[in-house]
This record gives C-alpha cells, structure tokens and sequence, in this order.
C-alpha cells in the first residue's frame, strides 16, 4: 500500500495539484472565481455536453459490440484464436493520426462505405463513436473475457437442471458474477472516451471538441493556466463522480467465485446458434478492426511502381543518411521496447500491489485510493507533462531530462488497467482459502503465492498486455518527454506525417505496421507464458 | 510449474530494480552534463527544441569536434507547447538554449523574460529585417513562408490558372477547392488568418473570410490532415483520393515534394500562390538560467553560421536568414521567392490573437 501510495503522490498527485494551483493561485490567493466566470462560457458549455453524451454514447455502443465478442473468446474454441485475440489488441497502440487516416479511407469521401453505399461518415459523429469502438473493443474482450473464460459453467448447467430456464439461469448465475468486469470495462472506456483527444480532433473536425481537447489547447498552445485548472477540476470531478456509482454497484455484486482454469470452459461451437454468433463476432472483428488495419497495410506496400517494399527499404537507408530527424526504424523499435517493458514492469509492481492492498482491507480511505489509481486515465496528458515540470525539477529529482520519466508516465496509465483487470479476480478468490492455508502455517506472503498467484497468473498477463499495450503506444506524454536522440515508434511515424512528400508519406505507413506487428507479436508471445493448461492445485 | 513461478518472480525482481531505479532516478549521472557546479567549463550543451527541429549528423559532429561541447537536443511537442515549456520552467531551464519560437508567439517569451540578451558572433551577416528584437535577447535563425499550394495537375486539367492572390480565393471559379487549417490549433492555419489580417487589416479580415466561407473553404483540424488526406496535389492525398487542389501549407513543401518523390520527379507537381503568403521568422535565444552559459553562446553561434545555415534548407525545409548562406539547388529550381509576404507586427498579434482566433472560430468554424 505504502509503495503505490507514494508513486501515485510523487509522479502524479503532486505535478498535477502543482500546476492547477499554478492556474488557481495568484498572489491574491486562491482565485475560486474563475469556476463559476468559465463554466459560465458558453463554448465551454458546448464542449461539456459534448464530451458527456459522446462518452455514454461510445461506452454504450462498444458494450453492445463487444460483449458478444467477449462471450465467443471466453467460451469458445477455434483456429487463430489467439492470434485474433492479439490482432483486436492492435489498435489500442495505433497513433490516433494513422487511424484517422484508415478510418476517413473507408468512412470518408471515395472510401469504401461512399463506393458500396454511397454514404459518408467523416465529419460527423458517427466516425467518432464507430473510432472509439475500434479502439476500446479490446479492453471489454480482454477484460470480461478473461473473466468469463474462468466462470465455472457447471454453476450454469447447475442452474438448469433445478428447473430454471436458459435465460434465468444466465440472469442469476452468471450475469452477477460477470457484473463486476462488465464494470469494469464500461468504466475503462468510458474514462477513455470522456478524455478523447485524437479521434475528435481528427475525424470530428473543428467543428467537435471535447473537454480534453480544450485543456490541452488550453494549455499547450494559450497557457492559460487559470481556464485549464478549472477544466482539469471538472474533468476530476466528473471521473470522480462515474468511480463513486461504479464502487456502488461493484460493492453491491461482488462475491466469492469459483474460478476454474479457462483451458476446461472452451469447446468448439456446436448447433447453428453458436455457430452464427462465432460467424457474426469474425465479420464484426473483420469489418471494423481488420478492415482499417488492412487499409494502413496497404498503403505501406503501394509504391508509384506498384505493391512492393520501397518504403521499407527506405527506411533502413533513413538510419544511414545521418540527421538527427530519421532514425533506424530498428532503434525505435528497440526503443519502444525497452521504454514500454520498464513502464509494464512499474505498472505490474505498483498495480499488483495495490490491488492486493485493495482486497485485503476496506473502509473509506482505501476506496478513495481506489478511485485515485483511476484518475491517471481521465487526466489530459499536457496536465501531467506540465505538472512534471515545474515540480520534478530539483535534484534528487530533476527528472526531467532523464529516460525513465518516458515509463513512468506511461506506467501510470497502466496502472488502471492492471488494477481493473486484477480486481475482479482478487475479489471472487474465496477468503477462506487463504485463512486455511493461514491455519496450516504459511505466512501472508506464502499464502499470498500459493493461494492467490495461481488464480490471478492469467488476469496478472492479461493486465501485462494492456500495459504493454498502452505503453507501446503512448504518445501525448512521450512526445512532450522523449530525447530526440531516442524517439518512439509512434513519435516517429508522427514526424514523417510531419512533412510532405511521397517518401515520407510512405515511411509513416511502413511504420505503423511495424508498430502493429511489434504490437501482435509481443502479445502473442505474452499470451505463450500462460501456465499449462492442467494446472489444479487446488 | 516451477519454471512459471520463477519466470513471475524474475519479473518481480526485474521491476523492483525499475522502481527502485526510478526512485532514486535524480541521481543519475549519465544524464546530467558532466561536472556542472565543480569544473570550471561544462562540457555538455543543451539545446531545447519542437519537434521539427533537424540537422545533419556530420554538421553537427564538426561543431562539437571544433568547440569542445557535447550538444544534447531535447524536441518537446509542437512550438507552441515547446515554448510554454519554457515559460514555466523559467529560471530553472532543462537547458541552456531554446530554438524554435516564431513572430507570433515572439512577444509572449519576451515578455515572461526568459532569455538573456547575447549578440551572436556573425550577427552582422543576418539579414537587418529579420533581427525583431534590439535588445539581442533572440538571434533570428529562420524563415519560411506559410502560402497556398496547388496542384499542378487539376489546374492543368481544367484548363483555369491557379490562383495567385487572396484576392482571387474568393473568385467563384475557385469555388470549394480549398482546403485549411484549424487557426486555434495548427500553425499554418493560424499563418494563413493572419495572412488575411496583414492584408485587409484588423476591421477587413472577418469580410473576407465570410466571402472565402461563402466560396466554400473546408477547415480540417491539422496540417497532415490537409496536407496527406484532404490535398489533391500530394502523394499521400492521391492515395487518399483527395479532392481539394488549394491547400495552406508552406512555400517549401514543392522542394519537398521532389525530394521524397520515389522516382524524384523532375518538376514539382505542386505550386504556390505567392500572393497567399505569410512570413514566420525563427528565432533561437539564451535561457536565463542556464547551467552553460558559455556553451550556450557557442551553440548560438553555430546556429548562425555558415554551415549550420546552409544545412538548415534540406533539414528543416526554411529558409536561411543570413545574406551569405547559399541555397540548395533544390530551392533555387523547385522552390519560389516570395517578394511581399504579408506582415504583422508580433506586439499586433500578441495583443489580438486570442481575440482573433475566437472571432475566426466563430465565423468559420460553428
């Protein structure tokens, strides 16, 4: 507890409440006027709205999409599974840029949808909210799917045999059990959607902007710290709000589950019924995540002189042509890596303990740290970039020139995810388990690794990837921190967008696949350190 | 199960060492210039830039073989979030020279004062109507000028000119052909707005957009989306099927085109309307602060010499702003002069340009 606590206090409680009071704070003291002067502006009214019911509007939309699609990967078993599994995961890291760009070259003018159809969604919000469901598709599969897989089904089938119908048998059983994790994900997404910057930017136009934008605008380009502390209070209070009825209704649907080991509730599909919502999941999966994916594919290959690998060639030369501006696609792959293995890592570390921290105790103090460890996700990347600034700035921690502050901001958007993902299956491991292995002599720690590890190992990976994931990805803070001398993947591809010209143009495309390779391949490979599958040592 | 179990607590390990890292991070000394309070002379210079900020490895190399420093660059965001950066670390600098702040945001680092006044060895070569700033506290190092580009191609076509001035932006024949910027977010855009100002003045702009509004102007939110997606004229365009032949980008991007064209075509597929144009002015200035004043005043120098000049065109797409530094031959054949670029004062934009760029989203934007 005392370790996350810090973290959370040194790298992100305290730049953030430096630069809002920054903003709020003149020499007169504390300036709580201004609330009332810009939530009383009209443009901000606008933006507030906005951002709310876009946010419910996305959340509602990806559930609806996406369930299913959890139902299928926990219960089911069929070729490429994982490998699917690891391609819906690949838009999470994607710089929003590349994505609008795939999504306006089938949604816009002359794209897919215009020639079949003849109807275009660019410009207005449909893009947006169809963008957001490709990116957070992955977080309610991974995150209610991991849990489904691991629901015991004999508890179902249990259901029916005394009488109670399909549906009721689904409703009472295992609907509460999933609960939690339909939770959880909606709450991820919808932080996720609330705090959209990229995607409105791009596919919305001018025309949409949501509360993130306008802090980021805000700050980066006005420094007007005053209206960006009260939109960053807003947006705190907001979250802080949505955490409050999710801690409600988790509170009132949690229990003690009897997990099982995933390997043992998968079968093939068996009757058309089955066979159908498998068929509907894949055409869902290829229509809207592999379709824009493949665009970007595409354009990596198709040189002046037809399909090839010219722009891949070229960017092994950009490394060799000196300047400070190309480098090596390899380095920045490497880099990536390297920055996105340490931010998983803090995550694991910080996000591990504090979930364990969160099970074992309750009470109103421990709640309120639950909801702080979710604040990261709504909280504008340029607040938290600032915030390291004006505060890490004094030896022993001048940080501000130093690499690790690239994983560090990253973990600290990892951190939710692990916390989220690990929660529910915490939660449900029977307590009695652990006060018999109590009983029998074994310490905390040994209870801790012999009870506690081996239910949560698959949840622990699952919350890697999305570490991972995010930290592969990251771009609004790494932009701001990176060295030049060791740029990321995505901060890469975001200056070759940077300049005209074919090559360059080209080069962006090639990377971001790389990027999306890198992205499968390390979740694949994540998803191979899974335990055997006849583990049962309880 | 034993090799899992010890995979986990290798991991464990492995992040403890991280965070334990992190922790104590500040004292890492690879990142700090080398004997900053003790030596008599830093060895490591730091300059602070945005992201575009380039130059050619062996440039650099030579510079630092000739002086005796170790240049360390630090690119953070865009320009403007670059120089906000800096005006919040103001007296306590993450380096000793900032590069990158343009005319428009001139007055606002000059008026939070973070930058000490040094007048660069070779100062005397810099063009006199770059040099803004008397008091020395910038060293002007770049220009570049924001214009419309056309494709070449569709006007071909169509057989109609391009057009040439603002004015000729609201003719019906170039009715909904072009495609600009968001001025509240994107540099261009707001390049082009005050194109317009500089032009019909702070009463006759707001007339001129509702006629180019009227004439059916797209606004999209940033350059690469005008430019790659939305721009007919540029390869990422075509590929996007882009219908807009007009696009706000810069006088170079012609250049460019040429250089990262795969084969490199021989003439530019792309134009500038020269009478679309507004001038950006780079400057580089000292921080106040700096822990390496000498090796920041040797940097700036560099920044103005010769060889770093001459390198900037192919680097950074800008133009020189010293009377010596000879251009590319790429330039020269693909690239334009813009003889009157509009102009307006940076105390002007300072003061109105919040102002401005409400007004400007009100108009055209809502």
């Amino acid at each position: 507890m005392a370790v996350p606590l810090a973290f959370f206090g040194l790298f992100f409680a305290y730049p953030v409440a430096a630069i809002v009071g920054r903003g709020l704070k003149t020499d007169e003291g504390w300036q709580f006027g201004r609330f009332a002067e810009v939530l009383a502006r009209p443009d901000i009214v606008d933006v507030l709205w906005f951002t709310t019911w876009q946010a419910f509007a996305s959340t509602l939309l990806t559930l609806l999409i996406a369930l299913p699609a959890a139902y299928v990967f926990a219960r089911f078993e069929f070729p490429g599974k994982q490998l699917l599994r690891a391609v819906v995961t690949v838009p999470f890291v994607l710089p929003t840029v590349v994505v609008g760009t795939a999504f306006l070259a089938l949604l816009g003018r002359g794209g897919l949808l215009d020639e079949l159809v003849g109807v275009r969604l660019d410009t207005t919000v449909w893009a947006i909210l169809l963008a957001h469901v490709f990116f957070n598709y992955a977080v309610v599969v991974r995150t209610v799917g991991g849990l489904w897989a691991q629901l015991d089904p004999r508890q179902e089938e249990a259901a029916r045999v005394l009488g109670a119908g399909r549906f009721t048998a689904w409703r009472r059983v295992t609907l509460p059990a999933l609960a939690p994790a339909v939770a959880a994900a909606a709450l991820m997404v919808f932080l996720f959607t609330f705090s959209s910057f990229g995607v409105v930017l791009i596919l919305g136009g001018p025309a949409y902007s949501t509360l993130e934008v306008e802090v980021y605008r805000q700050t980066a380009q006005l420094l007007d710290l005053p209206t960006a502390a009260v939109l960053t209070m807003v947006q705190f209070a907001t979250i802080g709000a949505i955490l409050a009825v999710h801690a409600w209704t988790v509170r009132k649907r949690e229990t003690a589950l009897r997990l099982v080991d995933p390997g043992r509730t998968t079968h093939r599909p068996r009757g058309w019924a089955q066979r159908t919502l498998l068929g509907g999941v894949l055409l869902t999966v290829a229509l809207l995540i592999v379709a824009p994916l493949g665009v970007l594919v595409e354009r990596s290959f198709d040189t002046p002189d037809g399909y090839g690998l010219g722009y891949y060639r070229a960017l092994q030369d950009a490394g060799a042509g000196g300047g400070t501006f190309l480098v090596a696609p390899l380095e920045a792959i490497w880099n990536s890596l390297q920055y996105a293995l340490a931010a998983t890592a803090i995550a694991l570390v910080i996000g591990g303990l504090a979930a364990a921290a969160l099970t074992r105790r309750g009470g109103r103090f421990v709640r309120g740290f639950d909801a702080l460890l979710m604040l990261p996700l709504g909280v504008s990347a340029v607040t938290v970039g600032f915030g390291f600034l004006i505060t890490l700035d004094e030896p022993p921690l001048d940080l501000r020139t130093s690499w690790i502050l690239v994983p560090l901001a990253q973990a600290l958007v990892g951190v939710p995810f692990v916390v989220r993902t690990m929660l529910p299956v915490l939660r449900a491991v029977d307590g009695r388990l652990r006060e018999a292995a109590a009983v029998l002599g074994a310490s905390p720690l040994r209870a801790w690794r012999e009870v506690d590890l081996p239910l949560v190992r698959r949840a622990l990976l699952i919350a890697a990837g999305f570490a991972f994931a995010v930290s592969l990805g990251e771009f609004g803070a790494t932009v701001f921190i990176a060295r030049a001398d060791r740029p990321t993947l995505p901060v890469a591809v975001a200056r070759l967008l940077g300049r005209a010209g074919e090559l360059n143009y080209g080069q962006a495309m090639a990377l971001s696949t790389i990027l999306m390779l890198v992205c499968a391949v390390s979740l694949l490979l994540l998803e191979r350190l899974r335990p055997d599958k006849t583990s049962g040592e309880f | 199960m034993s090799t899992t179990k010890k995979i986990a607590g290798v991991a464990l390990a492995a992040a403890l060492g991280v965070t334990t890292l992190s922790a104590c991070g500040g004292g890492d000394t690879k990142d700090k210039p080398a004997g900053v309070s003790d030596a008599p002379k830093s060895k490591t210079v730091t300059l602070v830039s945005h992201d575009s900020f380039n130059v050619t490895d062996t440039v650099l190399k030579e510079f630092e073989q000739q002086s005796g420093y170790t240049v360390k660059v630090l690119k953070s965001g865009d320009a403007g979030a670059a120089l906000n950066q800096e005006i919040l670390t103001k007296g306590s600098p993450r380096g000793d020279v900032f590069f990158g702040v343009d005319n428009t945001l001139l007055s606002r680092a000059l008026d939070n004062g973070i930058f000490t006044p040094y007048e660069a060895k070779g100062l005397a070569e810099v063009k006199p109507e770059y040099v803004l700033d008397k008091e020395h506290r910038v060293t002007p190092i770049d220009s570049g000028d924001i214009c419309v580009n056309y494709d070449k191609a569709y006007f071909a076509e169509k057989k109609i000119a391009p057009p040439q001035t603002l004015d000729d932006l609201i003719k019906p024949e170039y009715k909904n052909l072009l495609v600009t910027e968001n001025a509240a977010t994107s540099s261009p855009g707001l390049g082009f707005l005050l194109a317009s100002v500089g032009k019909y003045g702070e009463d006759g702009w707001k007339d001129y957009w509702s006629k180019l509004k009227a004439n059916g102007v797209e606004v999209v939110d940033g350059w690469e989306q005008a430019y790659n997606e939305r721009f007919s004229g540029s390869a990422g365009g075509k590929k996007a099927k882009g219908d807009r032949p007009l696009v706000v980008s810069y006088a170079s991007s012609p250049p460019v085109e040429v250089l990262y064209g795969e084969p490199q075509p021989t003439e530019a597929p792309t134009g500038v309307s020269t009478g679309t144009c507004f001038r950006q002015i780079e400057f580089a200035g000292l921080l106040k602060g700096a822990k390496n004043e000498e090796g920041g005043k040797a940097l700036v120098d560099f920044l103005v010499s010769k060889k770093f000049q001459e390198d900037m065109p192919l680097q950074m797409f800008v133009n020189p702003v010293t009377k010596d530094a000879v251009l590319p031959e790429l330039f020269t054949k693909h690239g334009v002069v813009v003889e009157k670029p509009e102009d307006v004062a940076p105390e002007t934009i300072a003061k109105n340009r919040e102002q401005w760029v409400k007004a400007w989203t009100a108009l055209v934007v809502k």
